[in-house]
């Protein structure tokens, strides 16, 4: 089964996405990431004006099935938090590269998007 | 990595893109498109699940009867042909070997349909315990296909096609009766672990995939879906139906399970009678209870759950309720802290989570009910 990579983001080996856009950066997760997931009923709150480094925990993200941790592509304050999202997380299986993001972060070190896969990496990494 | 057991319904989970899982030895759907959506077509149509991984064990002879009463915990003694009755087993000390249905089929012929990941278990203590009874145990799950059709537009679905002694409209709760579906020999009961009115229907392991494919393509015009394991979960948690190996187990006993109901201990003789009088004589000392949570995640099994600083129990199931939209779990409690309403915390992730004790089921079954 084909998963959605758009071409314009950068990818985590843990299926997160960064979308930059001149020093913000959108996270999300990917749509691999969701299906395996399956049915997305619960995501932690997230503390806006926290700062973050690459790699740490953001939230914690849960399914019928199972909960997961989401960790931060990049380091940074978070500056935005998808509410709509918190409120209803089902809204990353429907859309998780558009509506289903759900931070932006001040990136501190842009040094460490380079460091992420692109997507034909990413695309390689999670060939089934 | 050990070898799973395939159902006769593979292919068709596979060509229907389910989603499988390994699942007490058995590879099995989990989902085929959503376990949400397929939870609520349950709720609001009707669904259909593979069950054939369930075990069977066949008892025959003139004391067929008599030694299932010796095996479990409920009277079945004098159960009528065709009756079901639903009952734990239980070990010398009260523990649980499996929770199981009981089908009297006639005076010497006796099923015993037990959970999947206990067959093995349960059919070497089954023969473990046959001592003087007249009886011939026979282990025959993987000669029996089954199928699971649950919902409210279940019935007037398979009347349609049910040819039997009595039309499906009257076949009772807890009934079972032998006839032909889809010009297939099969045992049908009304019996489920969704909550909802439906029926669950035995065959020949040969016979279960035309079965399977007929009730899809005749089901369509009543909304009929396949549903996975997960929804099966979801659906029997929301209306606290027990799973063995997460709120039932050796460890715990039916009564602090609040399957009293179901323990007879007027009956002569039973395995476990003698440990399960002296719990009942002592009091509980610990209950299955529900837990409402409102934020904070969803509590798991074995995370534990506080008053204070103290540790007073644990979580046995927890999830989201597709049909309340909320977050509910059930687990073991010190018996002091059981009231409806007792503020707790339950440890999810290294963060103390509030939660508040609420009465059981979370969901009302209508399975069971008149219409």
């Amino acid at each position: 089964m084909g998963y959605k990579i758009p071409e314009e983001l950068k990818y985590t080996k843990n299926d997160e996405w960064l979308k930059v856009d001149g020093e913000i950066g959108t996270v999300g997760i990917t749509d691999y990431a969701q299906d395996k997931l399956g049915d997305i009923v619960y995501l932690e709150e997230i503390e806006k004006g926290k700062k973050i480094k690459a790699g740490e925990t953001l939230t914690t993200i849960e399914s019928v099935k199972a909960a997961s941790d989401i960790y931060s592509p990049v380091s940074g304050e978070i500056v935005e938090v998808n509410e709509d999202t918190i409120k209803d997380p089902s809204i990353i299986n429907k859309d998780p590269y558009g509506k289903g993001w759900i931070v932006k972060i001040k990136i501190e070190n842009p040094a460490e998007i380079d460091k992420l896969m692109t997507p034909k990496e990413y695309s390689e990494y999670r060939k089934e | 990595m050990e070898d799973l057991k395939r159902t006769p319904l593979f292919e068709e989970h596979v060509r229907l893109g389910a989603k499988m899982v390994p699942f007490g030895g058995w590879e099995m759907p989990i989902q085929y498109t959503s376990i949400i959506e397929e939870h609520l077509n349950v709720r609001n149509n009707v669904g259909i699940f593979d069950v054939s991984h369930m075990g069977e064990i066949e008892l025959h002879g003139k004391d067929a009867l008599a030694f299932a009463d010796y095996l479990v915990t409920n009277s079945v003694k004098k159960m009528k042909d065709g009756k079901v009755k639903y009952t734990p087993m239980c070990y010398p000390d009260g523990g649980e070997v499996d929770d199981l249905f009981v089908y009297k089929l006639k005076d010497d012929f006796v099923l015993l349909v037990v959970n999947a990941s206990n067959y093995e278990k349960d059919l070497d203590w089954v023969i473990k315990n046959k001592g003087e009874f007249d009886v011939e145990i026979l282990g025959k799950s993987f000669e029996y296909g089954e199928v699971a059709i649950q919902g409210p537009k279940a019935e007037e679905f398979l009347k349609n096609y049910f040819e039997g002694e009595i039309p499906l409209p009257e076949l009772g709760y807890f009934r079972s009766e032998y006839g032909t579906l889809f010009g297939k020999n099969i045992l049908i009961s009304r019996t489920g672990y969704t909550g909802e009115d439906g029926f669950e229907i035995y065959s020949k392991s040969e016979d279960i995939v035309e079965i399977w494919r007929a009730a899809l393509e005749k089901g369509k015009d009543y909304n009929i879906m396949p549903a996975g394991l997960g929804a099966r979960d979801t659906l029997r948690f929301e209306v606290a139906y027990w799973l063995y190996g997460d709120d039932i187990d050796e460890t715990t006993n039916p009564f602090e399970a609040g399957q009293g109901f179901a323990v007879k201990l007027k009956k002569e003789k039973f395995i476990g009678k003698d440990a399960l009088l002296k719990v009942k004589e002592e009091g509980l000392k610990r209950k299955l209870v529900g837990l409402y949570v409102s934020k904070g995640g969803i509590p798991r099994h074995g995370m534990g759950i506080f008053k204070d600083l103290e540790k007073i129990g644990y979580i046995t199931s927890g999830n989201y309720c597709p049909s309340l939209k909320k977050i509910y779990a059930m687990g073991y409690v010190d018996i002091r802290f059981t009231d409806e309403g007792t503020k707790v915390k339950v440890k999810i992730r290294n963060r103390d989570v509030d939660a508040e004790i609420v009465k059981l089921p979370f969901l009302e079954p209508r399975a069971g009910k008149k219409k």
